[in-house]
């Protein structure tokens, strides 16, 4: 039995502020699946089975909340189905909705994950829900200050993500931030949160959702507006922390980028992908990643960063929709970016489209940075000819 | 019928203990009975292709319970892995889609439920609609009681009706060497018990249970490689209703029960024997009838929910003992059924055969 061509054709997220006073649970939800039926041209009623992903139930103080939320995403009489990876559940949500394709078990499949952090006290919830917690900013400070030592990287590398991934947001409208006016000084003198880390070098908490659309290669064929295919996918998890464990530049990591190289026959990532979405809630993870994703070689993750080449018009453009420093409803974050790399090879990006990208991937992350969720998607099934 | 490499089946299946309350977090629940279903089919850790639980935070009383359940697995080198806040039955599903891709030929799915962290009656409030139920403070006892109302209302049963499902399911669980509750009950006895909720006594309600559960599966040549007489999932479905009790048509019925069995094919055959995952006893008549199952379909012979109720792992369990009918008692056909929500809002179908 061989994986069947699986196409995603509507794309939807909301706008992602900190705070949607304006709509419930419910309505949060609905406002990204509906826009990604428009995108698809389709109805609630020719979705076959919905998924939904999203981060810890104590970030809302709702227990498995996609009971209640089956009746607002049309999911009466159907298939509904609850992801829960941590941080990259949002692309683990993608990943089993594009399977239920694949598989040939559905036809046309709603991936929807969401977060409505400003419900409660997303730093309690990371603690474990135990309070004193030292935030996702603690947990991973230790190993940026590892990977800076390791690599002999600048101090100003950090900075440098910070500006240019909130100079994508401002091209994205439904960017939670929109900081056009941001400089490296700004970032620099803002207050220092976990050292190295400074405030505008982290994430913000937003409430926001994104709903994918998949459909197979005959839906793909028959879309109104291009589709993007789902070349390879993969998700890969590690011990949270043990002495053989490598957090820095996880095996996970490396293992999840592997295989879909593998997969689509890329043996050179940084010349044959266009262009790519890396989870990046804190600013040095843009080089972290592109070593532990072999884009970079090992120790020179930093200079792309710092020869421009991860910027919009660089050579390996990097979280063109602003990223997760842009927009942070946690659950949505990862499925926002196997979305954004799905909006770039259809061109649907809008301001922050890469030219003629073809080739994109996306990578969602969570918990201690041990659990990796990946897709690569293309502009024909065959990208690399 | 002729197995292809498009099939696939239960072929091993290990469960804990299921005790009132355990001493143990989650990941030490979870790392024995791995263990063993892995070591049941004669693999190694690293044999396994896919990995996937299913658990709940709010049970277990912290956010991201699931990481350290990773641990349970040996994760070492990385493994594929994935998890759902759904009953174990469901993270069986995910596998059984995961193994559909064809890449991999083995996977295991488990659940594990620590029910004594929390006040059931409390917490189940917060499972509710959070703006129109959760406020109104609705235990999952008071719903399955007006569930049970309407059910006395339509004429369909009795409160005698839903002591011979307790009396049956506890009676069966003597040979269950994992029952919680088990024995012999008189159904008068039962009838002159007090109302926990009317019209449900405490006997109505199914025991809080500590517990974990896990399943080998297995596509193609690779099930026969692993076990004498795999159990084939030849169907296998899952549907949702609306959330509301009283947005459905009519709760006496399964609507969603219903549909799932049409998609796994249970009318294509006779079913020998049937797991039913009723929490609730007279829950057990709705699902029966959603079934539409003869009186030749064993129910429950491990005793059902009735007898241990790790929320979680319960829908698993029932895959496991409807598998282990196929794979040691040489039955033919049988069916499994897992259900989650208020008032039977979620419900899962699989129907397992063995070779003839």
């Amino acid at each position: 039995m061989s994986h069947q061509p699986v196409a995603v054709v509507g794309i939807g997220q909301t706008h992602h502020k900190r705070l949607r006073a304006d709509v419930s649970i419910t309505g949060l939800v609905r406002e990204a699946a509906q826009r990604a039926l428009e995108d698809a041209n389709m109805d609630w009623s020719d979705i076959d089975a919905v998924v939904l992903g999203k981060a810890p139930d104590l970030f809302e103080g709702v227990m498995k909340p996609e009971m209640f939320l089956a009746d607002a995403l049309g999911a009466v009489n159907k298939p509904m189905f609850r992801v829960h990876t941590a941080g990259s559940v949002g692309g683990s949500t993608g990943i089993v909705g594009s399977h239920l394709v694949g598989s040939g078990r559905h036809k046309r499949v709603l991936s929807i994950a969401f977060e409505k952090q400003s419900e409660g006290n997303a730093q309690f919830a990371l603690g474990g829900g135990k309070g004193a917690s030292i935030g996702a900013g603690g947990a991973f400070a230790p190993f940026i200050r590892a990977y800076i030592r390791r690599s002999g990287a600048p101090e100003d590398i950090g900075w440098q993500v910070a500006v240019k991934d909130r100079l994508n947001g401002a091209k994205n409208p439904y960017a939670h931030l929109k900081l056009a006016d941001i400089t490296i000084d700004k970032v620099k003198e803002s207050p220092m949160m976990w050292d190295p880390l400074h405030f505008l070098e982290s994430c913000p908490s937003s409430d926001g959702a994104c709903a994918v659309i998949f459909t197979d290669e005959d839906g793909g064929k028959a879309a109104s507006k291009p589709p993007a295919w789902v070349l390879a996918t993969a998700m890969k998890s590690e011990p949270s922390t043990f002495a053989g464990r490598d957090p820095v530049s996880p095996a996970a990591a490396h293992d999840c980028s592997d295989e879909i190289y593998k997969a689509i026959g890329v043996t050179n990532p940084a010349e044959q992908i266009d262009c790519a979405e890396l989870y990046v809630p804190f600013s040095w993870y843009e080089p972290m990643w592109l070593e532990a994703h072999d884009i970079a070689a090992p120790g020179d993750g930093w200079k792309m960063t710092a020869n421009g080449d991860t910027a919009l018009g660089g050579s390996f453009p990097i979280n063109m929709s602003g990223g997760v420093l842009s927009s942070n409803p946690i659950g949505a974050s990862g499925l926002l970016r196997f979305a954004e790399a799905a909006l770039q090879v259809r061109g649907q990006a809008g301001e922050h489209q890469v030219g003629g990208a073809k080739l994109a991937l996306a990578q969602a992350y969570g918990a201690n940075a041990q659990f990796f969720a990946m897709w690569a998607v293309g502009s024909s099934l065959n990208p690399l000819g | 019928m002729a197995r292809t490499e498009n099939d696939i089946a239960i072929v091993g299946f290990a469960q804990g203990d299921m005790v009132r309350r355990s001493q143990k977090t989650e990941t030490e629940m979870m790392l024995p009975v791995v263990a063993e279903a892995i070591a049941s089919v004669g693999l190694t850790k690293s044999d396994i292709g896919f990995t996937v639980s299913g658990s709940c935070d709010y049970l277990s009383g912290q956010a991201f319970s699931f990481v350290s359940n990773v641990d349970a697995y040996g994760a070492w080198p990385p493994i594929n892995e994935s998890h759902v806040e759904m009953d174990g039955a469901w993270a069986l599903y995910e596998a059984f889609v995961r193994l559909m891709q064809g890449d991999i030929d083995t996977a295991l799915a488990a659940g594990v439920g620590k029910n004594s962290n929390s006040d059931a009656s409390t917490l189940y409030t917060i499972e509710m609609d959070p703006y129109y139920l959760t406020p109104l403070g609705a235990d999952p006892w008071s719903l399955a009681a007006l569930q049970a109302r309407a059910l006395l209302d339509s004429g369909k049963a009795t409160e005698r009706d839903f002591a011979e499902v307790v009396s049956r399911n506890r009676a069966n669980a003597k040979s269950n060497p994992k029952a919680q509750v088990s024995g012999d009950f008189d159904i008068d006895e039962l009838l002159a018990a007090d109302y926990i909720r009317n019209p449900l006594r405490r006997h109505d309600l199914p025991p809080t249970t500590d517990g974990c559960a896990a399943i080998i599966l297995a596509r193609g040549k690779k099930a026969y490689d692993l076990c004498e007489r795999p159990a084939w999932i030849t169907g296998i479905d899952h549907r949702i209703e609306a959330h509301l009790p009283t947005m459905r048509a009519d709760i006496t019925r399964s609507v969603s029960t219903a549909l799932a069995a049409a998609g796994a094919g249970v009318k294509n055959g006779p079913i020998d024997v049937a797991e039913i995952y009723a929490p609730f006893s007279f829950q057990e008549l709705i699902i029966r009838e959603a079934l539409e199952l003869d009186a030749s379909t064993e129910i429950n012979p491990s005793g059902g929910a009735l007898a241990t109720n790790p929320v979680m792992v319960s829908g698993l369990i029932r895959m496991g003992e409807a598998a282990n009918q196929i794979i040691k008692n040489g039955k033919r056909r049988t069916l499994a059924h897992a259900t989650s929500g208020p008032c039977l809002q979620q419900n899962l179908v699989a129907v397992l055969e063995g070779d003839e």
